[in-house]
């Protein structure tokens, strides 16, 4: 009987394969850092805690997982960094991936990123990597975070040549660029235009990277609009509408910033103001 | 009809070959050429007008964006051209426009599995209907030839709802200042002043308790109650009926790169969360080999952030196992305005995720019975033997 059932169960293995009697499921064999980092983190996700806390507030501590939103955010803060240090219309930084990240309490003042990350630049997709270190401070009134960071050779990506050109053109006041949804609805615009939407995002950094902390995640939406003023010093002057959207909230925020640039002064923010926002679709008052 | 075109032609030839102008014959030669110019021009016309017709019945766009009314003319036309296809009303809107979705599958005497795939949930994010869209064609023009989708398509029905929030979607095309709008569009409750509900919030998952907001003017507010929403409702009255069927429930939206795993919230872990991660993140690998892009996978407390009141949190309660929430691309350069050219790779690397899942719970649905036979008679082999050995021993 036995050596019956083992033919039978030998000639099923061969059909089906090796027999896996799986208590859990074993992890690929082509698994990610992601499943490995999984069981080293002291993270949030390790709380199953019976809530006394509310789950939000024990932040991430020690080695961080790459993939989890504490490291994510954090590092989307050195992309706005970056951006306002060497942002122009040709050169614009994007997040592209979080290596390693490890965060500590720092006394009673705040807490403390080292990252190592990689940015892509959007017009050559060339990618560098960086270390960075990003310190968001304690305190009742929101201060903005503090970002040191080091890359491989960022200015080697080398814009002058088309900012001196986009300068130049637009300095003389002939005609004063003006232009509304970028990108538009379809993701779409006019080729001329996408210097000033680059030109967008550098000044929304400024603006994202003083509002951000450990429960924001911040990206340029949309640049409503742009509005070039006359020349000053030099310098060429705008006032944008920017819509920034938070993943964290969802929501997005409208800003204005009235700023300056220049190729060899880069981006300066003289005003930004956050406009209230717009219920739209208001129900008319009803008595 | 291109007979005639030939016929024309030659007459055409005939005639420039054997016309000799002169003085005489000058305004004879004139209204003859002008006669034949005409009807030239007019049977090229006719041409046209039949290629024109053929072609709009065949050539969808897409990869274009499409607006609400020629999403639901391009459904109803494949209902009628393919037998396989079924078009379903299962709800309405707030403001009344029917909430459509198509039953895809070969016709079976026996009730079948049954795959969910929604997309646009959320007004903004146009790329999801966009999938949804593409993922129908991609199964209708595979499924005759492709002996995989052939056999999913017998075992399986389709159930995709191009969009699911039709009043926030419509409203999202309205004009350049509802673009971003996220929620549907019924009215907040009474004294307040604000539109819309965040029907990702608004399921009986844990309802209300995180990751939503009580103020109605917020992007998330989660309703009045749970499911007070009509299209949220819509989802569970028909599922509810069926969802011992349903292996498989895809939620589709933008933006961020993610592979979302049920729980939204973080007290609480999914049965079955490492079979999920697992095929979650094969799912990732195969997104990859499509075009590089990265896509994260993990629960949302994790990865994203905690919330409630989820369409896929409720889908893995009523016990579907197989529950996700794509997050499309990009990663933050266009946002929820994704261009118009990245429609079709996003698309692609999509599919290739999808299918990965759904490919896996259809092979241990419908392949995995003689495996479960065989770890069956080991376990009865290893329980015999360990009743046999002390006695030999």
């Amino acid at each position: 009987m036995d050596l019956v059932i083992m033919f039978v169960l030998a000639l099923l293995t061969v059909v089906s394969g090796s027999p896996t009697v799986t208590i859990r499921p074993e992890a690929q064999p082509n698994a990610t850092q992601q499943m490995l980092k999984k069981a080293v983190i002291f993270g949030q996700q390790q709380t199953v805690a019976v809530g006394t806390e509310a789950p939000g507030d024990v932040m991430a501590t020690g080695e961080l997982n790459p993939s989890h939103y504490p490291a994510q955010r954090a590092a989307k803060v050195v992309q706005h960094y970056l951006n306002t240090r060497y942002g122009s219309p040709y050169r614009v930084f994007g997040l592209h991936k979080v290596h390693s990240g490890h965060a500590e309490d720092v006394a009673e003042s705040g807490r403390k990123y080292l990252l190592k990350i990689s940015v892509q630049e959007f017009l050559r997709e060339t990618v560098k990597n960086c270390t960075a270190e990003v310190f968001f401070p304690k305190g009742e009134k929101q201060a903005s975070p503090e970002v040191r960071a080091s890359c491989d050779e960022l200015l080697q990506i080398d814009s002058k040549a088309q900012d001196e050109a986009l300068y130049q053109r637009y300095k003389m006041n002939q005609s004063l660029v003006s232009a509304e949804y970028l990108p538009d609805s379809h993701g779409n615009m006019d080729p001329d235009m996408k210097p000033f939407w680059h030109l967008g995002i550098v000044a929304a950094s400024f603006v994202m990277l003083s509002e951000s902390n450990e429960k924001t995640l911040y990206n340029t939406a949309q640049v409503a609009q742009v509005t070039q003023l006359e020349t000053e010093n030099d310098q060429l002057k705008f006032n944008y509408d920017i819509l920034l959207h938070d993943m964290v909230s969802q929501e997005i925020m409208h800003w204005k910033v009235l700023f300056t640039w220049s190729p060899s002064e880069g981006v300066k923010v003289l005003q930004k103001e956050q406009l209230p926002r717009c219920h739209c679709g208001r129900l008319p008052n009803k008595n | 009809m291109w007979l005639y075109i030939t016929y024309i032609d030659s007459k055409v030839t005939r005639y420039l070959r054997d016309v000799s102008i002169n003085a005489a014959n000058i305004t004879q030669v004139y209204f003859q050429t002008a006669t034949m110019l005409i009807s030239v021009g007019l049977s090229l016309m006719l041409l046209l007008s039949d290629v024109e017709a053929a072609t709009e019945r065949a050539e969808y766009d897409y990869y274009k964006y499409h607006p609400m009314p020629e999403i639901t003319s391009w459904m109803a036309q494949l209902a009628e051209d393919h037998p396989v296809v079924t078009l379903i009303n299962y709800g309405q809107t707030y403001e009344k426009r029917p909430i459509n979705l198509l039953k895809i599958g070969l016709d079976s005497e026996q009730r079948k599995k049954a795959v969910w795939m929604d997309c646009g949930i959320h007004a903004r994010e146009w790329i999801a209907p966009a999938f949804c869209q593409y993922f129908i064609n991609q199964i209708l023009q595979t499924y005759k030839t492709d002996p995989t989708v052939n056999q999913m398509m017998k075992n399986l029905d389709f159930y995709v709802t191009p969009v699911l929030n039709v009043d926030g979607y419509v409203y999202s095309w309205k004009d350049n200042t509802t673009r971003l709008w996220r929620k549907n569009r019924s009215p907040g409750p009474p004294g307040c002043s604000c539109y819309g509900t965040d029907l990702n919030r608004n399921f009986d998952a844990n309802w209300g308790t995180i990751g939503v907001s009580t103020n109605c003017c917020s992007i998330t507010y989660g309703g009045t109650k749970a499911l007070s929403e009509p299209e949220a409702q819509a989802v569970t009255n028909f599922l509810a009926k069926q969802k011992d069927d349903f292996l498989c429930f895809l939620t589709i939206h933008s933006y961020g790169q993610l592979l979302l795993v049920p729980y939204g919230h973080p007290n609480f872990t999914a049965p079955n969360y490492d079979e999920l991660m697992k095929v979650g993140l094969a799912a990732a690998d195969e997104i990859r080999k499509a075009h590089g892009m990265n896509y994260r996978v993990g629960s949302s407390p994790d990865i994203l952030y905690p919330n409630s009141g989820s369409s896929r949190d409720w889908a893995r309660l009523v016990g579907i196992p197989f529950t996700y929430t794509f997050e499309l691309r990009d990663n933050g350069t266009f946002e929820f305005e994704l261009p118009e050219a990245q429609i079709q790779p996003t698309c692609e690397e999509a599919y290739r995720g999808a299918m990965h899942i759904i490919t896996y719970v259809h092979e241990k649905t419908f392949n995995g019975a003689v495996a479960t036979a065989a770890a069956a008679l080991w376990t009865l082999l290893l329980a015999a033997g360990a009743t046999v050995t002390p006695s030999l021993m």
